[in-house]
């Protein structure tokens, strides 16, 4: 028997990796794309999609989501979550360690890998912790759990007290060339925060999360990441000043790299209005000179991806008072939507934009995915970016109905999602 | 931003959660219903009839003696039926969630609830669950949320300050000691600035002061002596005994020595500012003996008005 193949014709090619945008089809042969642009001769594809008003992209590769996998199985969160990731036209995610218990053994990362592979969703990549147990104080096998699947190593919202345990750990995956993953955060400024250090919090008497605790946390990592030469992807940056620091960072040819949460390119301080729990998140919605710094700092590609920092959270567990909320924002569903939002009201263009979910994110961590090319993986998100749909949390995918963009009238639906030449999504 | 939840459609109060964003008239209208009530508890019979039949709920996750009686005090002069639930001791620790505590005694032909709740936005939290399951006739009085507000105790302010200065406009009001933890100097600030106070002052030092306090439309002064000076109005603060040690202050006695009210301190205010406390006081901490007990103290008058501004609320929210 020989090779399923598909022709998905008709539509605008964009690659921002490639630096391809214009007519074009993609043409898969089992799981492998064969041709971009013209079909290959003599081509008979078995499956045709039609993509005619449509952009055919490269699947989204999302940096940050959390499946709940090991710690929900009782809920089925590892299926309804994938399909969830792929409805909104992700083919490759990254799930961070802090599951229950968390990703710090081969064991566990071997048994999610297993069970993601048997159902039809994106290519699942765990991100290893890079502590024991997510505590700071002794390193993972990180070569042992690379061996089993880990593309990166993070300590995920874990804090990260002991500095001495931060240098080892990047000398340490420096040793091996794997990637770190840090969120910026000095955990003692941090402590008991509910909401940004504004004056909602003033208000609201919320306790706060200064920006400072962000920008001396990000100081930290630079200056270890300056001696170690460990390639460090710092995630989740929030404050204008953070920016700066990774500005200088960059132009003095550190390798790092950084990504924001979608929700923080439109969310503020403000959002929190009287109290909604949906706007409880980590790293807190901060000043809108904040969000206009991030908008711009995705404009001038100081920030290398955007990722959905997906969080299910249950409603019981957000119909609490404020700062008693579970924080998170269900987002692998908004991802495209939001982005494509920002670049609207940005007029930036929608291959700079789609950059960001595609290939900016899988250089970060050095994945060969986020591309279209012959012989790469048929991994392809076909999107209609102009139609639009009101965001109604019972109607997605995902478990997580924990959405700040409940009512909100967005444009961009992911149509078809292709992961290795399977349709998994289609609407 | 969703609506605020403490109107409704008509813009009448219907729940008292914050004195943020209530329109000014709402406000004096307050005022002006707790003074037909302050003569009731002058009467042989300290009763009205307002409430008779209905079912008020003193919903306490945090302890307090004080607000709790007082709350219970009006209630029972409006004639309701009062109800005390001491939640720490009961559903909480039995793993039940507080919306399901509510649902059980909105369940239960509850009227009011008077809630008090160690996390700021608790009272929110049930007053807009009770909006979306549409219990409508049940009415929520914030007793006090974490370190966000306590509306009644601003209110009694108010009420205090009007009796003593008559009008607003020409006050200078000075808040002095631990804003940073006041739900009281919150709320303070908040109805100060929607009657028409033209400058409100706080006062401490700058680890007892939330950053951004400034945007709340008041003057920042570290300095006592300076902040006080030619004040109409001296608010002092409860410092809490958690707060006296640590990286916050170094010992209650320092904080005495620059921001205790002292006599001599108190006579760089105008000769005839009055002296409020929010209770309960810590002599030698926050003020000085000669000063609670003096000719300028309006302490135990403010715990008096108390009861005529908490039935005024309870009374408008209900017939709303």
């Amino acid at each position: 028997m020989s090779a399923h193949r598909t022709a998905i014709t008709g539509g605008t090619l964009i690659d921002p990796g490639a630096g391809r945008e214009g007519p074009g089809g993609v043409f898969i042969e089992g799981e492998k794309i064969v041709a971009v642009g013209a079909a290959p001769a003599g081509f008979m594809p078995d499956t045709v999609v039609d993509a005619t008003g449509m952009i055919v992209a490269p699947g989204f590769v999302d940096l940050c989501a959390r499946l709940r996998e090991p710690g929900a199985e009782f809920k089925n969160a590892l299926a309804s979550e994938m399909h969830a990731a792929v409805a909104g036209g992700i083919t490759s995610l990254v799930c961070s360690p802090d599951t229950d218990p968390v990703l710090d053994e081969p064991g566990l990362v071997e048994m999610l890998r297993y069970r993601a592979k048997n159902l039809r969703g994106p290519r699942v990549f765990p991100a290893g912790a890079l502590t024991e147990g997510l505590k700071g104080e002794r390193l993972t096998e990180m070569a042992e759990l690379r061996g089993h699947g880990c593309v990166a190593f993070s300590q995920a919202d874990a804090p990260l007290h002991d500095t001495q345990v931060m240098l080892r750990a990047m000398q340490y995956a420096a040793t091996h060339g794997f990637v770190v993953i840090l969120r910026p955060d000095d955990a003692w400024l941090s402590k008991d925060g509910m909401a940004h250090e504004g004056q909602v919090a003033a208000r609201l008497g919320l306790t706060p999360i200064p920006a400072e605790a962000e920008t001396i946390g990000l100081l930290r990592i630079l200056e270890l990441a300056r001696v170690t030469r460990a390639r460090v992807h710092v995630a989740r940056l929030s404050t204008a000043r953070s920016l700066d620091l990774m500005r200088a960072a960059k132009a003095e040819g550190l390798s790092v790299t950084c990504d924001i949460a979608v929700h923080h390119a439109h969310m503020t301080e403000m959002d929190i209005g009287y109290f909604d729990p949906h706007c409880r998140v980590v790293p807190p919605f901060r000043a809108q000179r904040d969000r206009d710094a991030l908008r711009a700092a995705l404009k001038d590609g100081t920030i290398d991806a955007v990722c959905s920092d997906h969080a299910p959270v249950d409603e019981d567990d957000k119909a609490l008072p404020f700062g008693e909320a579970e924080p998170g924002v269900t987002a692998v569903e908004l991802l495209l939507p939001l982005l494509l939002k920002w670049a609207g009201e940005d007029a930036v263009p929608r291959a700079q934009a789609l950059r960001l979910i595609t290939s900016g994110p899988a250089h970060a961590l050095g994945m060969p995915y986020g591309r279209l090319w012959a012989g790469g993986p048929a991994d392809v998100a076909v999107i209609a970016p102009e139609r639009y749909w009101k965001v109604t949390p019972a109607a997605l995918v995902s478990q997580g109905k924990n959405t700040p963009f409940a009512g909100y009238e967005l444009a961009g639906r992911v149509v078809h999602t292709l992961v290795a030449g399977v349709v998994v999504h289609s609407e | 931003m969703a609506s605020n939840p403490q109107l409704n459609s008509n813009g009448e109060l219907t729940h008292l959660l914050s004195i943020e964003g209530l329109p000014r008239a709402v406000v004096e209208n307050i005022l002006s219903t707790a003074d037909a009530f302050a003569s009731v508890g002058d009467r042989e019979v300290k009763k009205v009839p307002l409430l008779r039949g209905k079912s008020v709920f003193n919903l306490f996750f945090e302890n307090s003696t004080r607000t709790r009686t007082t709350f219970e005090i009006a209630a029972k002069r409006l004639s309701a039926d009062v109800i005390n639930l001491n939640i720490n001791a009961s559903s909480t620790t039995k793993g039940e969630s507080l919306l399901d505590t509510v649902d059980n005694l909105a369940a239960m032909q509850a009227d009011m609830f008077v809630v008090r709740h160690a996390s700021s936005g608790a009272p929110y939290l049930i007053a807009e669950h009770l909006n979306r399951t549409g219990a409508h006739h049940i009415h929520v009085v914030n007793a006090g949320d974490g370190r966000h507000a306590h509306p009644t105790q601003g209110l009694l302010d108010m009420y205090t300050i009007r009796h003593f200065k008559k009008d607003f406009s020409g006050l200078t009001v000075a808040i002095v000691g631990d804003i940073l933890h006041s739900r009281v100097a919150r709320s303070d600030i908040h109805a100060l600035t929607t009657l028409g106070v033209p400058e409100v002052r706080v006062i401490g030092p700058r680890t007892l002061l939330p950053s951004f306090v400034e945007s709340m439309g008041v003057r920042v002064f570290h300095d006592m002596a300076e902040g006080l000076r030619d004040v109409d109005v001296v608010i002092m603060l409860r410092l809490q005994n958690e707060r006296m040690r640590g990286a916050l202050l170094p010992s209650a006695q320092e904080f005495f020595k620059s921001y205790g009210l002292t006599p001599e301190k108190l006579s760089r205010a105008r000769p005839d500012a009055i002296v409020m406390h929010p209770g309960p006081m810590n002599r030698g901490v926050e003020i000085d003996s000669a000063v609670a007990d003096g000719g300028q103290a309006v302490i135990l008058p403010q715990v008096t008005f108390g009861i005529a501004v908490r039935m005024a609320v309870m009374s408008i929210v209900a017939g709303n």
